[in-house]
């Protein structure tokens, strides 16, 4: 079991011509994703790794029923095509896409409250459902099946801790990258939420950064409404206030809020252990499970 | 990216915003002839991108031209929060009775810009900010429709602007949302905003920031980013490399791959007990040559005793990775600088096949990779 994306999830590829969503389309397929279309405009008729191309996410969803899209569409156009797949209706779109313009997200973030498709990023890896589905740049080798959800803000510090669980034998039900931008579409409380509700998670682990202040928000929901066990590890505790590290989520302001300690006593209140180090975390998910 | 507040001020003014009437000068000479052009008394005020300028020693108000030539030859060349003055604004000083403060700033909680005005204006804001939160008019916009005018009246009804004010003060507040929005401004900022005697609004200060991810459709500001750039020279460099880098305090330095990743290489050093260099971050997907780079970047900063190099491939290939460090490390007799690398995800075996072992310790786990580099940097300190 799992969240999201499983054997039965159709994808359709928005980008899939171009250098990255034709390797990584490839990488899907690969790894057993049912990847149905691609869509890129003036590309229909075209075929990529044997799998038809359309204009547009309408006639992906006409033609082959795709319910879930993967954007790799560069930045410049990647709000339009976030676009599109909401405008479609989809059950899921995934933007891969880093460096999306913060007001073009503010736009995408108003029209997430009048549909029903869930996005996931930008600026992710996207996620993955062990044995089953993969929609995005996960290198799928180091998950493995099992029972631990795991929700995370940066890609490689996915991978890091992901692979501390696998080498000790512990698999995961889906693990999803929401993250780094400043807006994004599925934040950590909508995880949480969906881990809470599969019955087969039966402990969640969620990576957070300083910066913005998910983490307390995701802290609080996890007081009030999580059963399953959550260990935690927040990035960036020696980073100094004021500085931007690497991606726009990535900057502690001058005050309360938003730093690693401020994050770290919220998940703690709430009854979450903290990591001092990724195997730290696969210490206390083992000690859940 | 930030403008500086001549930059800023230009934007602004352009846009019809009322400023004081301004020169950028960068000599004592040039200080001079831009006051008398201006008339005093004039403000001096040094163009480095930190806040607290006024605090910190960088901004004179100066009466005449003996006071002036004094201010210009302290203020040019000093070195303010670490940032070296090369230039300053010299501006018509306002004789103002009172100090608001309007902004434009994205609200990423609520994933939606906000329209800020207070009366209680100038360099406290912070404070007032931390202390007085309700001192503060917030007025959060759709984006979808931009601001209303209402809002903007709202806004400034709402902070508590003198009712003979407010009209002016309004327009000003939707200029700046305008612009915020025509120019994908991340933060759009006057503080303070005068209020002179005779009841008219100037702004002040400037600030605009500009998202970097959108400069691409903004070419008229990314003009202005040559000359915006600042920070140390290792900064400078790793804007050249196109790296992200923040240079720190500490001995061992640190190379990796995705932002969240590399912060918990720093974390871990510190847990070590070492101290870290810097942050750099070299992206997804990087070459070899990007690679060599990064340890050139790295091996340049003459604090760094030790270097942590960890790579958890996603788009990253592990052979690529490993090419990287070899090119980087076989021009030289003698490695400068102890390095320990781990590599794990794509292609690692690969990657491993091929790194020379002889010039480099390699670590299977992030953890025994950064004990071993703070390892290193103690013996030589020690």
């Amino acid at each position: 079991m799992s969240v999201l994306v499983d054997d039965d999830t159709r994808v359709v590829v928005q980008g899939i011509t171009g250098g990255e969503g034709k390797f990584h389309a490839g990488q899907m397929i690969e790894y057993g994703t049912n990847v149905v279309a691609g869509a890129v405009p003036g590309k229909g008729g075209q075929e990529v790794h044997g799998v038809p191309v359309y204009d547009t996410v309408d006639e992906a969803v006409e033609e082959e029923n795709a319910d879930a899209s993967v954007i790799f569409v560069p930045p410049a156009f990647a709000g339009d095509a976030i676009f599109e797949a909401l405008d479609t209706d989809l059950d899921l779109a995934v933007a891969i896409t880093e460096g999306v313009p913060t007001q073009d997200m503010a736009r995408v973030n108003k029209r997430l409250t009048e549909t029903d498709t869930r996005l996931i990023g930008p600026n992710c890896p996207g996620l993955i459902t062990p044995g089953e589905a993969k929609l995005g740049i996960l290198p799928g080798n180091i998950f493995a099946e099992g029972d631990v959800g795991l929700v995370s803000r940066s890609g490689t510090l996915t991978y890091q801790v992901v692979d501390s669980l696998t080498n000790r034998g512990i698999g995961q039900t889906t693990a999803i990258g929401i993250g780094g931008d400043p807006i994004i579409g599925t934040d950590f409380v909508d995880a949480l939420e969906l881990f809470e509700n599969d019955p087969d998670t039966k402990a969640i682990v969620m990576c957070g950064e300083i910066g913005g202040e998910d983490e307390e928000e995701a802290a609080a929901f996890i007081d009030d409404h999580v059963e399953t066990p959550v260990a935690g590890f927040i990035a960036g505790r020696t980073a100094p206030p004021g500085k931007r590290m690497g991606h726009a989520g990535a900057i502690v302001s001058g005050s309360g809020t938003g730093t690693a300690e401020s994050k770290i006593n919220a998940l703690n209140d709430a009854g979450v252990p903290v990591g001092d180090t990724p195997e730290e975390v696969a210490d206390h998910i083992e000690s859940f499970l | 990216m930030k403008l500086h507040e001549y930059q800023a001020k230009q934007v602004f003014a352009d846009a019809g915003i009322p400023t004081p009437d301004s020169q950028l000068a960068s000599d004592v000479d040039g200080v001079v002839a831009a006051a008398e052009a201006i008339g005093y008394p004039v403000a001096i005020k040094a163009q480095v991108q930190v806040g607290g300028r006024g605090k910190a020693g960088g901004i004179e108000l100066v009466d005449n031209e003996d006071e002036a030539r004094e201010a210009a030859d302290s203020i040019l060349g000093m070195d303010l929060k670490g940032y070296h003055v090369d230039r300053v604004l010299v501006e018509e000083a306002v004789d103002f009775v009172n100090e608001l403060y309007v902004s434009v700033t994205m609200d990423r909680g609520a994933g939606k810009p906000v329209a800020m005005v207070s009366t209680k204006g100038g360099i406290n804001i912070e404070e007032v900010a931390e202390e007085t939160p309700e001192a503060i008019a917030r007025e959060h916009i759709d984006p979808a429709f931009g601001m209303h005018p209402y809002q903007a009246r709202k806004a400034v009804y709402d902070a508590g602007v003198d009712s003979d004010l407010a009209r002016d003060v309004s327009s000003i507040l939707t200029t700046l949302y305008q612009l915020w929005d025509d120019r994908d401004g991340s933060d759009a900022e006057i503080n303070p905003l005068m209020v002179t005697s005779d009841g008219e609004v100037i702004a002040a200060d400037a600030v605009m920031n500009i998202d970097e991810d959108a400069l691409f459709r903004q070419p008229e500001l990314a003009e202005m980013e040559e000359e915006a750039a600042s920070g140390d020279a290792l900064e400078q460099k790793a804007d050249e490399y196109d790296f992200d880098y923040v240079r720190l305090e500490g001995n061992v330095g640190i190379i990796g791959n995705g932002a969240g990743l590399v912060m918990t290489t720093l974390d871990l050093v510190d847990h070590y007990g070492g101290e870290p260099a810097n942050f750099l971050d070299v992206g997804g997907g990087a070459k070899a040559e990007r690679i060599a780079n990064a340890l050139d970047m790295v091996f340049s900063d003459e604090n760094v005793d030790s270097v942590v190099f960890n790579i958890f491939g996603g788009i990253t290939r592990g052979d690529e990775v490993a090419k990287g460090i070899n090119e980087a490390l076989e021009q030289f007799d003698e490695i400068p600088k102890p390095v320990v690398v781990r590599l794990a995800g794509t292609n690692w075996e690969e990657g491993m096949e091929i790194l020379n072992e002889d010039l480099v310790t390699v670590e299977q786990t992030l953890e025994a990779a950064v004990q071993r580099a703070v390892e290193y940097a103690d013996e030589v300190e020690a």
